[in-house]
């Protein structure tokens, strides 16, 4: 089982030992999916609605902070609605041996919000590394890919750029919520 | 559709520009943003709230890393053009269910689907894969390599857009 540890923060709690799936952890997990609240002390609001004091809140964030559980803290921006719509998920059939370094050079690239690698699906599914391309306009998102190509040297690589044309759900992810 | 950006003062743009990473971990972490934009705390709570209220902000929150928070999978379907609609709409009445997107692809719904763990998610997605009678492209993420929504605004694009 694993446990999370608080260090001793100034003048907040001492250190104590809260096990991840304690009950009131688990609740403040789900409710901090959901967003902070607009409240002057919105860690005590939280703190309030899950039975643990403001400082054990904010000592545990911290800690998920450092530990990389929450890798940011900050707004959430929806972009479509701001229109940023032209959202082009790139696939990429890279040999197997230079999918990992071609990946961080993809995420290198200032255009990319996104890069991952996933398995191929054969025969359906050839492509093993993912990116994404957002922008306000798809004229923009594909000469931003053409430069991309051009730059990396990709002009073999076979690829494939599949626009959304529709949001039927966009919401951060609720792991405990529903 | 309306020209949201045209709604946004430079206000409103700073506050987005500064803090969609690194928001102060303290007991009144809209006060000290205020402090720094040179507004009263209720003023900036209330420029929040018309964010939220125009749809442009989603919320102010901790963003989880996938792996360590629980299990997700990225997952399309192959549909027909004329019946995506209601696909979708079977997709979004599943649990865990957090994007779901059309793409320009024969595997026309792309969505990612969420859970407490493995186990549960393996349980979703058989159970989804049975409902809509179409195999499901399954795509676990095996290695990130940039996974940040958080890049900057492109105000002066949105302007001309």
């Amino acid at each position: 089982m694993t446990s999370t540890t608080l260090a001793m923060q100034g003048n907040r709690q001492p250190v104590a030992e809260l096990p991840s799936t304690r009950g009131d952890v688990q609740r403040l997990r789900a409710l901090l999916e959901r967003g902070l609240p607009l409240t002057s002390r919105p860690w005590q609001t939280l703190a309030e609605q899950c039975g643990m004091s403001e400082a054990e809140v904010l000592a545990l964030v911290e800690h998920w902070q450092a530990d990389g559980l929450i890798k940011r803290l900050g707004l959430v921006v929806k972009h479509r609605p701001l229109g940023i719509r032209a959202n082009a998920m790139v696939v990429w059939d890279v040999p197997d041996d230079q999918v990992a370094a071609l990946g961080r050079r993809l995420a290198a690239e200032s255009a990319v919000t996104l890069c991952y690698r996933r398995p191929r699906r054969l025969p359906e599914w050839p492509y093993n590394l993912f990116c994404m391309i957002h922008g306000t306009r798809r004229p923009r998102v594909l000469s931003e890919l053409d430069a991309i190509v051009a730059r990396q040297g990709l002009e073999q690589v076979p690829h494939r750029v599949l626009f959304s044309t529709r949001a039927y759900r966009q919401h951060g992810a609720r792991y405990l919520g529903e | 559709m309306p020209r949201l950006a045209h709604q946004l003062d430079a206000l409103d743009r700073r506050l987005i520009d500064g803090y969609q990473r690194d928001l102060p971990v303290c007991e009144r972490p809209y006060a000290a943003m205020a402090e720094t934009l040179g507004l009263a705390e209720s003023e900036l709570l209330e420029r929040l709230q018309r964010l939220q209220h125009l749809g442009v902000l989603s919320r102010v929150g901790p963003v989880f890393d996938h792996a360590k928070a629980g299990a997700s999978l990225l997952a399309a379907v192959a549909v027909p053009e004329d019946e995506r609609e209601a696909y979708a709409e079977l997709i979004n009445l599943a649990p865990g269910v957090n994007h779901n997107y059309a793409r320009e692809h024969d595997y026309n719904l792309w969505f990612v689907m969420t859970a407490p763990d493995e186990q549960q998610l393996e349980r979703r997605l058989d159970h989804l894969e049975e409902t809509l009678g179409r195999p499901l492209l399954r795509l676990p993420m095996l290695e990130g390599f940039h996974i940040d929504l958080g890049f900057p605004i492109p105000w002066d694009e949105l302007e001309d857009a």
